[in-house]
């Protein structure tokens, strides 16, 4: 997640303050894992730097900054750009889940056992997710099917994996 | 192994033939559990289930359910048990296409000697619970996969069943119809105390699910019995 683009895209809807900023940014990007205040404003201050938001004057008022930031052409010209532009597909080779298998093989410990166990991990989160789904609004079960999705994938790869466990480790022990 | 568990297989053994399907499959579940089996096609989970529900009778091991042995049992106590304590839901083909969508809720009960009046009380309430009161009269073979699998479940949980037993129940649907399909059965069941055991391949409706074992080569994995998940 790119939490640069990602503020200077709310900021692009209006102007706003650091405060409201990250309220946004936790509420529909990082639910359950909120973004750190100083991180809010580090990120404005080096964008205000780069040209791509501008600060208004200080207000009064509580709090460490009251500046009210406005996004710059140059800064919606990268949110443009960013938007359009589709995100590479990251490669699945070299994974840690790859890596504990082969070196399990290698090491004449138990893949089988470790898959088993990686499987259960992910359905468990699968389950956390379902139930946040369930309970939870339109943006929440988005956001829980895109996990869903993920580990779904992660599963389908274990399946296959064991599946060829057998041909892997003579692999693995040819080389 | 579950203590005072409602349904359980121990050691089960099935052939076809000269080909096992299931080598000493042990398997426990708690009274209103959910319960999912997963394993690839032919690892023998649809003969587990099977098994645990009475339709088969293993070639060596015992299967007990509510501390009665329910695989020495003869075919008619097992059909009887069958009907009264068990609910079924299969991937497709369950339904009769002869029949309106309230006889086939209905028909349990009917065949349970209810009076005709009550069983059709009883069916258009579970309709209605399902979001089918309007569909009642419908023959089935006009029903989308979605309803009739429904239609399904509102016939499996009619009885009042203690388990039921359901088969890939959304294999022939499509991702979004399948998960509310699960996601009403899963809810059905819980407000009424019923265990579910769903066969799945499918990791999605797995996760509605309380616990999941998967069987591979006719062996059952419980990466939480086994102490492989902490």
């Amino acid at each position: 997640m790119s939490v640069p683009l990602a503020l200077l895209g709310l900021l692009e809807r209006e102007p706003s303050h650091g405060y409201d900023l990250k309220r946004d940014y936790d509420a529909f990007f990082n639910r359950g894992k909120p973004l750190p205040f100083g991180q809010v404003y580090s990120t404005l201050g080096r964008l205000a730097r780069d040209g791509k938001v501008i600060a208004g004057q200080s207000e009064p008022g509580d709090g460490p900054d009251r500046k009210r930031y406005a996004i710059t052409p140059v800064g919606k010209d990268e949110v443009e750009a960013w938007l359009a532009e589709p995100v590479a597909a990251e490669p699945s080779l070299h994974t840690v889940l790859f890596t504990k298998v082969v070196l399990a093989l290698m090491l004449g410990r138990d893949a089988a056992g470790y898959l088993d166990a990686q499987r259960a991990t992910h359905l468990g989160r699968m389950r956390e997710l379902t139930e946040i789904k369930r309970a939870g609004n339109l943006v929440d079960a988005l956001l829980a099917d895109h996990g869903l999705f993920r580990l779904e994938a992660d599963l389908r790869w274990i399946d296959v994996t064991q599946a060829r466990l057998g041909a892997l480790a003579e692999a693995v022990r040819e080389r | 192994m579950i203590v005072n568990a409602l349904l359980r297989a121990e050691a089960v053994s099935r052939s076809y033939g000269n080909t096992p399907a299931l080598r000493e499959a042990s398997l426990s579940v708690a009274a209103g559990e959910v319960l999912a089996v997963m394993g690839p096609s032919g690892s023998g989970k649809s003969t587990l289930l099977h098994c645990l529900a009475g339709i088969f009778t293993p070639d060596s091991g015992e299967v007990w359910f509510d501390g009665r042995r329910l695989d020495t049992l003869n075919d008619g106590r097992r059909s009887e048990l069958r009907r009264t304590a068990f609910g079924f839901v299969f991937q497709f083909g369950q339904l009769v296409p002869e029949l309106t969508v309230a006889d086939n809720v209905a028909l349990p009960l009917l065949l349970g000697r209810v009076k005709r009046k009550r069983a059709y009380a009883r069916a258009a309430s579970w309709l209605e619970r399902l979001e089918l009161a309007d569909l009642g009269g419908r023959r089935t073979g006009e029903l989308s996969g979605g309803q009739a699998q429904r239609v399904a479940i509102a016939r499996a949980l009619v009885t009042g069943p203690r388990v039921v037993f359901a088969d890939e129940p959304t294999g022939a649907l499509d991702s979004l119809t399948g998960e509310l399909v699960m996601e009403l059965l899963v809810r059905l069941a819980r407000e009424e105390g019923t265990t579910v055991i769903v066969v799945t391949h499918d990791a999605r409706v797995a996760a509605c699910a309380d616990r999941e074992v998967v069987v591979r080569d006719g062996r059952v994995t419980d990466p939480y019995a086994s102490g492989l998940v902490r």
